[in-house]
């Protein structure tokens, strides 16, 4: 009785064209990349058919979640440098070198005036904590919100306004924002939707 | 992890230089590629956003003339109320008349009483005239700027439809962008986002209550 001896097959699997398209993959999704911004209010923005993009650069995005809490972004580093010396002069608030510089690290501009100092002083990580408990002033008694668009679109001319709001927020808490940037003068707005598919 | 086969061992052949086949295990760089795939999917939106531009009509005063030059037989005016409710009247409502103001919806074309299909049917001239030139561009016959430029002639028409928006404040933000997006579809080209006065809610309590609260007044 002669043993059938089961063959060795060399199971190696040349994995050189699998890892060829990986990378290629990686590269197209490094190169297509723009991360996604942390924001500290969950907003899910209404959909609509609108398919024109956002402008690349220059933008200012004021975010409003559904209890009318308002945020700002502005996307260049300069500006908010500027927008801050600004404010600094409207408060009578001196911000230190190190305070300044974490301003503009920190992307989001969402903090009561007189808390800023203070808030400047934390670790980034804190500051995003921070930032979901308060938001932007903007009442008639104290706009701060105001004075932040204000500044912003004197500094920069080609600033445009993006707006993104949660799809349900009742109409007065967007009518209260549009109306700050009317009053000053600002009345073109990008409001940022999703495709609906 | 790369291994190097002397093949052909007991060929005994000597003298010859042997074959050396080297072959690299890629498994491990395969799985850290899909490792920082997942990551960058995660991490990253690939589309931008969308948004919507709208324009809204300025305060200033010496503007307030060119507002009120729309004909009151094309103008539309839209109010949004709470629970994603919509209404509608043409030019000029009569206070007196509950049906004066038409309950509408956010339906399609196939609804007969969706804001679409009343756009569609009062704005038909410009919507198949774009619908036009759409076809030509599609051809190729017509460039893509030249196509632009005719669109937005048509759409700013003098003697267009005009709509105006008045969102109450029940209304949400989600109820304003549909109803921005209807204007969009049925190629409306002038239209403005106007505060609700006291006469549309007035309108809209009056429709709801079947006239009631009209005659509350009378007495």
């Amino acid at each position: 009785m002669a043993k059938v001896k089961s063959k060795k097959h060399d199971t190696f699997i040349d994995m050189t064209a699998m890892s060829d398209v990986t990378v290629l993959l990686l590269t197209f999704f490094m190169l297509t990349a723009n991360f996604i911004p942390k924001e500290p209010v969950q907003v899910v923005t209404p959909g609509s058919i609108s398919e024109t993009k956002i402008p690349e650069a220059n933008i200012m995005t004021v975010l409003v979640d559904k209890a009318g809490h308002v945020y700002m972004t502005l996307d260049r580093k300069d500006n908010r440098l500027a927008v801050l010396e600004e404010i600094s002069k409207d408060y009578n608030i001196t911000f230190t070198p190190e305070q300044k510089r974490s301003f503009v690290e920190q992307p989001i501009i969402g903090m009561p005036v007189s808390l800023l100092p203070e808030f400047l002083n934390k670790r980034l990580e804190d500051q995003d904590k921070l930032l979901k408990e308060y938001s932007i002033p903007n009442d008639s008694t104290n706009n701060q919100f105001r004075q932040w668009v204000k500044h912003a679109t004197a500094i920069n001319k080609d600033l445009s306004i993006a707006i993104k709001a949660d799809a349900t927020t009742p109409y007065p808490v967007i009518k209260k924002v549009l109306d700050v940037m009317m009053g000053l003068k600002q009345y073109r707005f990008h409001l940022i939707t999703v495709l609906d598919a | 992890m790369a291994e190097v086969n002397t093949g052909n061992h007991d060929d005994g052949k000597k003298g010859k230089p042997k074959k050396m086949h080297l072959r690299v295990d890629f498994t491990p760089m395969v799985d850290m590629n899909m490792l920082l795939i997942t990551f960058f999917m995660f991490a990253t939106s690939l589309a931008k956003p969308q948004t919507m531009e709208i324009a809204m009509p300025s305060k200033d005063v010496d503007k307030v003339e060119e507002k009120s030059k729309v004909k009151d037989d094309k103008a539309i005016t839209v109010l949004l109320g709470g629970e994603n409710k919509l209404y509608y009247y043409l030019g000029i409502p009569d206070i007196a008349d509950p049906n004066t103001l038409v309950r509408a919806t956010y339906g399609g074309v196939d609804d007969p009483n969706s804001l679409r299909s009343l756009l569609y049917k009062r704005n038909k001239i410009a919507i198949e005239k774009i619908k036009r030139l759409k076809d030509q561009k599609d051809r190729k016959q017509i460039a893509e700027d030249f196509y632009k430029e005719e669109v937005k002639k048509i759409k700013n028409a003098k003697d267009g439809q005009v709509v105006i928006i008045k969102p109450s404040d029940e209304s949400s933000y989600e109820n304003l962008i549909d109803v921005l997006d209807e204007m969009a579809i049925s190629s409306i080209g002038i239209y403005a986002v106007d505060d609700i006065k006291e006469g549309d809610l007035f309108l809209i309590k009056n429709l709801e209550t079947g006239g009631e609260h009209a005659k509350q007044f009378e007495n």
